[in-house]
């Protein structure tokens, strides 16, 4: 019972408060008891289950745009080298979503954690674990192939020896020196994924991946997500129809104006353990 | 070296802002051209009087690197934003205030860049005889120049997500500029009449610290005004 009677009291002395009323001892007992509780249940539970943290934690997150809630109260965990898909008819919130674990937009409400990164409190830490490919490539027109990657590396703060190697693996080698702006449709976003891939992230935001690509590039962009996610990362792939990312997902999440829709199959059953000795 | 890092990223925005700029050639030439232009709009407007002219000289020549040097901020988003590459600027793991420097240097360079053509022009179309010699103007030319584009740099960025960014900029920019529109042109007409007031200093002095001023607010809340 006198569990955090002594710490309160510490707490009070540290505080360097002479006398303090009986119920604000109290009160301080009780938060800190409780505080520890917490503690040792996440401890326990973390030992128990000997699970990784999960790569990507969202807790109620949620995003409006002006009056509009584009995403509402977003709970979710995504677990290291799994890949997820995001379903959801148009402006059900799929985009906004990524968007907003990609740091780009800020939560209005709720929070999330990349590898244990606060979403807005450790943004720049966040941005170095995740790629983000979204609808448009995001090139500079005027600068070359090569140039786009070179720019990219020495933002991302790395070497710039990597740059021929990824331009080979996203088939852009013989265009290296040609500038964006000639570029198809599908070679932009194959070089938008070459700088992707120059980055080393080790989540995936992907936002209607396979928009523009041949089947080669569909495939190209099923590897990255698979090596990915066979190095410890993961993945969220936004789609429109789950059957063209089939081969990689582990498992599909859908979204409905702007708020997940849960499966009432996928629903646990509430159990309650019986403690041993004790009747059921 | 997280330092050593950063100012990586901000010479690579300078190298990216001004590679793009050179190679699409069209936007420092009209530039230019208009810089050009509202010169020979104000000679037109004052007509003949030569010392008219070398009394406007100061204010026209700051007035005309004013107005072209918008149309150079506006361009300097518009670059990100023709191929929606603002967002994965943002997105890459580099403290925000790199985006802004490096921006402001690639913005103060093309300024610069406009003032080498826009000032010999002024010269000859003013009539102007710098009575207290060209080194202080060049300096009093610098400070300004630098407070311009400070603040040029940080309202371009605000305006940038606005659909009326092109009437947005001038609107958000023209008041904040007073001060230093006021002591770069009071500066600069004290140095060409040859500085008989000895107030050509303390006009610098203020311009030196409206740019301290300026800078450090704009690095300060540049990532307020660019997040989404």
């Amino acid at each position: 019972m006198d569990f955090g009677r002594a710490q309160a009291k510490s707490l009070v002395n540290i505080a360097g408060v002479k006398s303090l009323p009986a119920r604000a001892v109290e009160e301080a007992r009780l938060y800190v008891s409780a505080s520890l509780l917490r503690i040792l249940q996440t401890c326990a539970t973390n030992r128990v289950n000997n699970a990784p943290p999960p790569t990507v934690k969202l807790d109620r997150l949620s995003r409006r745009f002006g009056t509009r809630w584009a995403l509402r109260a977003v709970t979710l965990e995504v677990q290291p080298g799994e890949i997820v898909g995001v379903i959801g008819h148009n402006g059900s919130g799929k985009s906004t979503l990524l968007r907003v674990i990609s740091t780009a937009l800020r939560p209005s409400v709720g929070d999330g954690w990349i590898y244990g990164h606060h979403l807005v409190r450790e943004a720049v830490t966040v941005r170095r674990h995740i790629g983000f490919l979204a609808h448009a490539p995001g090139l500079y027109e005027d600068l070359t192939a090569t140039e786009n990657l070179i720019f990219a590396a020495r933002m991302f703060g790395i070497a710039e020896d990597g740059i021929e190697g990824v331009l080979e693996r996203v088939g852009l080698a013989h265009a290296r020196a040609e500038r964006v702006r000639g570029f198809s449709a599908g070679m932009q976003r194959r070089l938008a994924l070459a700088r992707l891939i120059l980055g080393a992230p080790r989540v995936l935001l992907l936002d209607e991946p396979y928009n523009n690509f041949d089947p080669q590039g569909i495939e190209l962009v099923n590897d990255v997500i698979q090596d990915v996610a066979n190095a410890g990362g993961s993945a969220l792939v936004v789609l429109h129809d789950q059957r063209q990312g089939e081969r990689v997902l582990d498992r599909v999440i859908e979204l409905n104006r702007g708020a997940l829709v849960v499966n009432p199959a996928d629903v646990q059953p509430l159990t309650f353990a019986t403690p041993s000795g004790l009747p059921a | 070296m997280a330092f050593a890092h950063d100012m990586r990223r901000v010479r690579a925005i300078v190298w990216k802002d001004l590679a793009s700029e050179r190679r699409s050639k069209a936007g420092f030439n009209a530039v230019a051209f208009l810089g050009v232009l509202i010169l020979l709009l104000f000679g037109f407007a004052l007509g003949p009087d030569t010392e008219a002219l070398r009394d406007a000289a100061a204010g026209a020549l700051w007035l005309a690197i004013l107005f072209a040097g918008v149309l150079a901020f506006n361009r300097s988003y518009q670059l990100e934003l023709d191929g929606a590459a603002l967002e994965p600027l943002l997105l890459y793991p580099a403290p925000r205030w790199t985006i802004f420097a490096g921006k402001f240097v690639a913005n103060l360079l093309f300024v610069l860049l406009l003032e080498l053509i826009i000032v010999p022009v002024a010269i000859v179309l003013f009539q102007v005889k710098s009575g207290a010699g060209w080194l202080p103007a060049i300096g009093v030319n610098l400070l300004g120049s630098v407070g311009f584009v400070a603040l040029g740099t940080f309202y371009a960025s605000m305006a940038s997500r606005s659909r009326a960014r092109e009437v947005l900029l001038p609107l958000l920019l023209f008041p904040m500029l007073v001060p230093v529109l006021l002591a770069a042109t009071e500066a600069s007409s004290s140095l060409l009449a040859g500085n008989p007031m000895r107030d050509a200093g303390a006009w610098a002095q203020l311009l030196a610290v409206f740019d301290v001023i300026f800078l450090v607010a704009s690095f300060l809340a540049f990532d307020h005004v660019i997040e989404v």
